[in-house]
C-alpha cells in the first residue's frame, strides 16, 4: 500500500485474547480472530482489510500495552 | 520498513505461563528493556520471588537466585556484598514483600542496601487464588474477606513503600502503574532510575509497581486496568514517595 506509515505483526500464538492492544489502539485498527490459538484463546489480529481512512501510524501503543510481546511494530 | 518495536534482548523466546491481562509479564519486559538499554545484561542478578513470578528466571534472560518465600531483600543482600560489582534487583510480590518478607525489606532499607527492588502490587495473594493480602484495600472482596476487607476485623492495608520511605537508608521510592500506556512508561522510566541509583552506589531504592491480577478480581483485563485507575490508586496514590538522588546520569 502506498504511503502507508507503519504495520504490526501478530504473533497469533502468543496471543491471550486479552482485548488490551484492542482498548490502546487510537485507530480500532485489532480485531479479535474467530479461530482458536493453540493456548485455546481468540487472538487479536490486525484488520488490514478495512483501513482505507484510518492506517497504521506505527506509533506501538499496542506493543506497550500487550503482556504477552506477541506484537512487533514497523514503521517507515 | 523498520522495525521499531520487538522482544527485548533480555527476554527468552517463551510463552508466558500469566493469565490474559497480567501485569508481571509486562513487568519483566520493562526490565529486559532497561537491562539491555543501560547494557548491563551480563553482570545482573535477578532474584524473583515465590508467587505467580517464581518463574520468572524462566523469561527474564540474566543470572537469577531464587530466593524463599518474601526473603527477596536478605538474598539480594548476599549477592550484592559478595559482588560488589554487579547489579543486583529483587522483584518481589505484595504477598512476597509487604508479609512473610516485611522484616528483611524493612532491614534492607535500613542498611541502605545498594539493590533494586521491584514491588508488585496486584492486592491480593494472586498464585494461591485471590485470598486477602496485607495490601488488599478496604472493601475489596477476596477468597478470605466475603463482603469486603473490613478495617476492625482484617486491619488497614499496609502502606509499605511509605513505611519504606522513613528508612534512612533508602533513597529512592516510587509507586507506579502497569494499566495505561502513559503509567507503562512512567514505570519504565522509574525502573530505569532504580537501576541507575544502584549503578552510582546511592543505597537501596524501590519501585512499587500496581499490577492489574483480572483473574482474582473477577474481571476482564481491560475492566482491571480501569480499576486500577478508578479504585486502587485512592490507597496507593501514583507518585514519588522518596527521592533523595535527583537527577541522574550514565
Amino acid at each position: 500500500m502506498a504511503g502507508k506509515k507503519g504495520t504490526i505483526i501478530i504473533d497469533r500464538e502468543l496471543c491471550k485474547g486479552c482485548y488490551l492492544c484492542i482498548e490502546a489502539c487510537p485507530n480500532s485498527l485489532i480485531g479479535i480472530f474467530d479461530e482458536l490459538n493453540q493456548l485455546g484463546y481468540y487472538p487479536a489480529y490486525y484488520r488490514e482489510e478495512n483501513n482505507k481512512d484510518r492506517e497504521c501510524t506505527g506509533c506501538a501503543t499496542c506493543a506497550l500495552v500487550c503482556p504477552d510481546v506477541a506484537i512487533e511494530v514497523y514503521r517507515e | 520498513m523498520q522495525k521499531v518495536f520487538q522482544r527485548p534482548k533480555y527476554l527468552k523466546q517463551a510463552v508466558f505461563h500469566y493469565c490474559p491481562g497480567c501485569g508481571h509479564s509486562i513487568i519483566h519486559r520493562l526490565i529486559a528493556e532497561v537491562i539491555e538499554e543501560l547494557g548491563i545484561g551480563e553482570k545482573t542478578i535477578g532474584v524473583p520471588p515465590a508467587g505467580c513470578a517464581v518463574l520468572a528466571y524462566d523469561y527474564i534472560d540474566v543470572d537469577m537466585g531464587e530466593a524463599p518465600h518474601g526473603r527477596g531483600a536478605a538474598v539480594a543482600t548476599g549477592l550484592k556484598r559478595v559482588l560488589p560489582d554487579h547489579i543486583v534487583f529483587s522483584y518481589q510480590g505484595d504477598g512476597d514483600i509487604a508479609a512473610i518478607g516485611t522484616a528483611e525489606t524493612i532491614h534492607a532499607a535500613n542498611r541502605g542496601e545498594s539493590i533494586s527492588v521491584f514491588f508488585i502490587n496486584n492486592a491480593c495473594y494472586g498464585m494461591t487464588g485471590g485470598q486477602m493480602a496485607p495490601t488488599t484495600l478496604l472493601g475489596q472482596e477476596s477468597t478470605t474477606t466475603p463482603g469486603g476487607r473490613n478495617e476492625k476485623r482484617d486491619a488497614a492495608p499496609l502502606d509499605l513503600s511509605e513505611i519504606l520511605a522513613i528508612a534512612r537508608g533508602s533513597v529512592y521510592i516510587e509507586r507506579t502503574a502497569v494499566n495505561s500506556p502513559r503509567n507503562i512508561r512512567k514505570t519504565k522510566r522509574a525502573i530505569t532510575k532504580s537501576f541507575k541509583t544502584q549503578m552510582a552506589g546511592l543505597g537501596f531504592s524501590l519501585v512499587e509497581i500496581l499490577s492489574p491480577c483480572p483473574v482474582n478480581w473477577k474481571m476482564t483485563p481491560v475492566e482491571a486496568t480501569k480499576w486500577i485507575d478508578d479504585t486502587m490508586v485512592k490507597t496507593y496514590p501514583l507518585k514519588v514517595i522518596k527521592d533523595t538522588v535527583g537527577k541522574i546520569d550514565g
